[in-house]
C-alpha cells in the first residue's frame, strides 16, 4: 500500500452518524431549572429568607447526596449534569417556606438517594424523585408540612406593622377543604379578587406554587424550546378544570369553579414541570396525553373527595406507576403496517 | 381572515404526504452548490476494486502485464447479482492484490498504470437511439456497461430494471432528493446533464413498461426543479418538489412522499408497484444505451471544513481519495475525520488511500469541531428518538436491549431488521447514545446466532 501524498496524522474512525445535535442531558436540565427560576425568585420575595434557605438546603443536600452515593458505588460523578440540582430545586418549590432545615435536607436525601439512585440512577427511576421526597416529608412530618404558618422575621415584622398579609392565612385549598367555597370567596373579597391573587401569587402556599403567572411563563418557554410537549400540561390542567366545573360545585352538576381549581395548589408546577419529566412519564405523545389525563382525574378526586386538600403530588406518583404499562402498549405503528 | 384559513387548509391537503419523523441537520451545501463540475486530470495509477456493488465480487478478466484500453472489461460478473467492471484508463495492468477499500477496509483491486493516452477501446463507442432498441437488447447493454445504482446502494441496474414477472410495476420513482448535508453531486448533475437524466428516465420507462415516472427533488434545489420542469415539458416525466427533511431520499420515505404507498416490512419497493433509481444512475443509463459508454466515472462532491477548496469533481473509478483531495487544494492540518458519503450515513476512513468506487457520492473531511465522540450515558427516556424515527420504531429499546445483549428480543419483538440505519435517532439523542451502532451490533449478532442455529 502506497503512502498518500497528503497523509493526515490521526483520523477518527467511528460509526455513523458523524454529526450530532448540540443538545445534551445537562443542557435540558439547566434549561428547566432556568424556567423555574422566576417563580422561585418570586417565592423568595413573597415568603422571605426562610424560602431562600429552604431552596439552598434542598439543592445542597441533593447534590451532596448524589456525590456521596456515586463515590461510594465507585461511579463517575454526574453532579454537573444538573439533574440533582433540578430535583432539589423542584422539591424545595413544593415545600412550605418555614419548615426547619433538617426536613428539606432529609427530603432531598430520600429523593436522590432512595428514589433516584437506589432505583438505578438517572434514567432508571420509576418515580419522580422530588415528589417522593415531598410524600416522604408529608408522611413523616404532617403537622409541619401542612402548617403553612409564618414564623419567620419577615412575617412577624409585617404583622407588627398591622399588615395582615395573605401569607399569614391558610392556603386557598385548605380553606376550600375545611371551610367551604363560600368562605373562600369571602376571605378574598370576591371572585375576581380571588383570581387576581391566585394569578399573581399573593397568597399562602408552597414556595414555588403561588405565582401562576410566572410558572406558566416558564412552562411556555420550555414548550416553545421543545423541551416539553405542550399537550401534557394543557390536558392535565384542562382535565382538572373541566372536572372541577362539572363535579366541584355546591349546588349540583356543572356549577363548579374551574378557574380557581386550575390555578390552585401545585397543579401548574406539577403539570408543566413534573408531568413532563422525561424519565418518569411515557415516551410517546399519546402516552403522555393519557398520563396527563389520568393525573388530572386523580388530582381532582383527591381534592374533591379525598382527605388531603391538595392531590397533585400523589396523583403524579400514582400515574408514574402506570408509565411502564402505558409504554408497553402505546407506541407508534411501524412503517408499512 | 376566513380567506387565509381557507388558503392554509388547501395548502395542507395539497402537500406531499410526509413520512413520520425525520430531522433537519445543517445542510452546508453552500460550500459546493454553485461550483460547476470540474474534471480530474489524468493520473498515473488507478486501483479498481473488484467489488463495487451489492452482490458477489467480480472475477478478474485480465492478468498483470496485460495492456488495457479505456472502457475495456477487466472483471466479469459471475452470478446475476453482480456488475461488470471496466478499466477507467488506457494503460497496463501492473498488479491484482489487496488494497485499501473505502467500504470493506481492504479488498482485491486491479492496479492499472496509465499510459497517458486515455484511449477508448476501439469500436466501443457507438451512437444509437433508444427508440430503435428492444427491451431485451437494452437490458443486455445495461448489464454490459456495468451500470449500478449510484445513490449509494450500488445495486446492479439491469437486475432492478427486470423485476420478476409476478410483480406489476406501475410507477418509476427517480431520487433527486440528495437529503444528506454537504452533498451536491446529484444537484450539479441535474443542472448540467438534465437532458441525459430525462432521456435515461424515458429509457427506463420503456424497459419497465410503465407510463408514470416522477423525479423527486427536495425544495432546497430550486434551480434544478425549475430547469428540469422546463425540460420535461411534453414528456411523460413529472417533477415533484419534496419538503427538505432528512431522510427524504431514503427509498421507503421517497415512495411514501411521492406515491403515498408504504413498503411493508421485509418487502421491496416492487411489492408496492414501484422501482426507485437515482438521477445519476439515469444519466449512466442514458450514456450506456445511447453511446455504449460503460460506467467508469462519476461526480463526487469534495467538501467539509477541512478541505481547502471544496469542489464538485468528475472522477474516474479507481482514483485514490488522496489525489481527489489534492485536486481540491489539499486537506487542512486540523482534519479529524474523512468520510465517504454524507455525515449521517457515511463511512469513516482510516486514511486517504481508498479508491473512488461507483457508489461514492462524496468525500468529506471534518475537523474536531464538527466531529466529536461525546461520552454515552443511560437512556433518559425522553422519547426524542421515537419522534424522529422515519420507520416509526422504538430506537431506545433497540439500544437498551443491545446493551443488555438481548439481541433476539430486539429482533423478534422490536422490529430490529426494519431499521434503515439512517442515524436520526443517534443525531437527536441527548444522552449521546450510539443507537445505530447498537442496532448494527444486534443485527450482526443475530446473523451469527442464525448461522450457528442452522449448522
Amino acid at each position: 500500500m502506497q503512502e498518500p501524498h497528503s497523509a493526515p496524522s490521526q483520523l477518527l474512525v467511528s460509526a455513523s452518524p458523524h454529526v450530532r445535535s448540540k443538545e445534551t442531558v445537562s443542557h435540558i436540565m439547566w434549561q428547566v431549572s432556568a424556567a423555574l427560576a422566576p417563580a422561585a425568585v418570586f417565592g423568595v420575595f413573597h415568603f422571605g429568607i426562610s424560602a431562600l434557605s429552604t431552596i439552598l438546603v434542598c439543592i445542597a443536600s441533593s447534590v451532596s447526596c448524589e456525590a456521596v452515593v456515586q463515590k461510594m458505588t465507585k461511579q463517575k460523578s454526574t453532579i454537573a449534569d444538573g439533574s440533582a440540582v433540578l430535583s432539589g430545586f423542584l422539591l424545595a418549590l413544593c415545600l412550605p417556606a418555614n419548615i426547619p432545615w433538617y426536613m428539606p435536607a432529609l427530603g432531598s436525601i430520600v429523593a436522590i438517594g432512595v428514589a433516584k439512585h437506589m432505583m438505578g440512577g438517572l434514567g432508571y427511576n420509576v418515580f419522580n424523585p422530588a415528589h417522593i421526597g415531598r410524600a416522604f416529608l408529608m408522611a413523616s412530618y404532617p403537622v409541619a408540612m401542612t402548617g403553612y404558618t409564618m414564623n419567620n422575621a419577615l412575617g412577624h415584622a409585617k404583622s407588627l406593622l398591622g399588615n395582615t398579609d395573605a401569607v399569614t392565612t391558610a392556603t386557598p385549598l385548605c380553606i376550600l377543604k375545611l371551610q367551604g367555597y363560600s368562605a373562600l370567596i369571602e376571605q378574598f373579597g370576591g371572585k375576581t379578587q380571588l383570581y387576581k391573587v391566585m394569578l399573581f401569587g399573593n397568597h399562602n402556599g408552597s414556595i414555588g406554587e403561588t405565582s401562576a403567572l410566572l410558572l406558566i411563563a416558564g412552562g411556555i418557554y420550555l414548550a416553545l424550546r421543545r423541551y416539553i410537549k405542550w399537550q401534557t400540561p394543557c390536558i392535565m390542567i384542562a382535565t382538572v378544570g373541566i372536572g372541577a366545573w362539572i363535579f366541584g360545585g355546591q349546588n349540583g352538576l356543572c356549577h363548579g369553579d374551574p378557574i380557581f381549581h386550575m390555578m390552585a395548589g401545585g397543579l401548574i408546577i406539577g403539570a408543566f414541570f413534573m408531568a413532563t419529566d422525561p424519565v418518569t412519564v411515557p415516551m410517546t405523545k399519546t402516552g403522555q396525553m393519557i398520563f396527563a389525563f389520568g393525573a388530572g382525574v386523580l388530582t381532582l378526586l383527591i381534592r374533591l373527595v379525598g382527605g388531603y386538600p391538595e392531590g397533585v403530588c400523589y396523583a403524579l406518583l400514582l400515574m408514574n406507576t402506570l408509565t411502564p404499562l402505558i409504554d408497553k402498549y402505546i407506541y407508534p405503528k411501524k412503517f408499512g403496517t | 381572515m376566513k380567506g387565509m384559513l381557507f388558503v392554509k387548509y388547501i395548502w395542507k391537503i395539497n402537500r406531499r404526504p410526509l413520512f413520520f419523523g425525520g430531522i433537519h441537520p445543517r445542510e452546508n451545501k453552500q460550500l459546493t452548490k454553485n461550483k460547476p463540475v470540474q474534471d480530474m486530470p489524468l493520473l498515473e495509477t488507478y486501483h479498481v476494486p473488484l467489488k463495487q456493488h451489492i452482490g458477489e465480487a467480480c472475477v478478474p478478466m485480465v492478468k498483470p502485464g496485460e495492456k488495457v484500453f479505456k472502457g475495456q472489461k477487466i472483471a466479469c460478473a459471475t452470478p446475476a447479482k453482480s456488475a461488470i467492471i471496466h478499466s477507467p484508463v488506457s494503460g497496463m495492468v501492473t498488479d491484482i492484490g489487496m488494497h485499501r477499500d473505502a467500504v470493506a477496509g481492504s479488498a482485491q483491486c486491479i492496479t492499472i498504470k496509465s499510459d497517458g493516452k486515455d484511449e477508448w477501446l476501439p469500436g466501443l463507442l457507438v451512437k444509437r437511439s433508444y427508440l430503435m432498441l428492444g427491451k431485451e437488447d437494452m437490458l443486455e447493454i445495461v448489464r454490459d456497461c456495468g451500470v449500478v445504482g449510484m445513490g449509494g446502494a450500488a445495486f446492479p441496474c439491469h437486475t432492478k430494471l427486470s423485476p420478476p414477472s409476478n410483480k406489476t410495476i406501475d410507477m418509476l420513482v427517480i431520487n433527486g432528493a440528495e437529503c444528506e448535508p454537504y452533498l451536491t453531486s446529484d444537484y450539479r448533475l441535474m443542472l448540467e446533464h438534465g437532458d441525459e437524466v430525462i432521456r435515461g428516465c424515458l429509457i427506463a420507462m420503456i424497459i419497465l413498461g410503465v407510463s408514470q415516472c416522477s423525479i423527486g427533488i427536495e425544495d432546497n434545489k430550486k434551480e434544478a426543479i425549475t430547469l428540469l420542469r422546463e425540460k420535461v415539458q411534453g414528456t411523460a416525466v413529472k417533477i415533484i418538489a419534496l419538503p427538505t427533511i432528512y431522510p427524504q431520499g431514503g427509498e421507503k420515505m421517497l415512495i411514501k412522499a411521492m406515491c403515498n404507498r408504504e413498503v411493508p416490512s421485509g418487502k421491496l419497493p416492487m411489492d408496492v408497484g414501484c422501482v426507485v433509481h437515482n438521477v445519476s444512475t439515469m444519466k449512466a443509463l442514458s450514456d450506456a444505451i445511447e453511446k455504449n459508454i460503460p460506467l467508469i466515472e462519476r461526480i463526487v462532491t469534495v467538501s467539509g471544513s477541512s478541505i481547502k477548496n471544496p469542489l464538485n469533481v468528475r472522477v474516474r473509478i479507481g482514483t485514490p481519495f488522496s489525489d481527489v483531495i489534492e485536486f481540491c487544494g489539499g486537506i487542512r492540518e486540523d482534519v479529524a475525520s474523512i468520510l465517504m458519503g454524507g455525515p449521517m450515513m457515511g463511512i469513516a476512513q482510516s486514511d486517504a488511500c481508498a479508491p473512488v468506487v461507483k457508489a461514492c457520492s462524496s468525500i468529506l473531511a471534518f475537523s474536531k469541531k464538527e466531529i466529536h465522540e461525546p461520552a454515552e450515558s443511560a437512556c433518559i427516556r425522553c422519547g426524542k428518538c421515537i419522534d424522529v424515527c422515519a420507520m416509526r420504531l422504538r430506537p431506545y429499546m433497540l439500544s437498551i436491549l443491545s446493551e443488555q445483549r438481548k439481541y433476539q428480543t430486539a429482533l423478534l419483538d422490536f422490529d430490529l431488521l426494519d431499521c434503515i440505519e439512517c442515524g436520526c435517532c443517534s443525531y437527536v439523542c441527548p444522552a449521546k447514545r450510539n443507537i445505530v451502532q447498537y442496532v448494527r451490533l444486534a443485527k450482526a449478532k443475530n446473523t451469527l446466532i442464525n448461522k450457528s442455529a442452522r449448522k
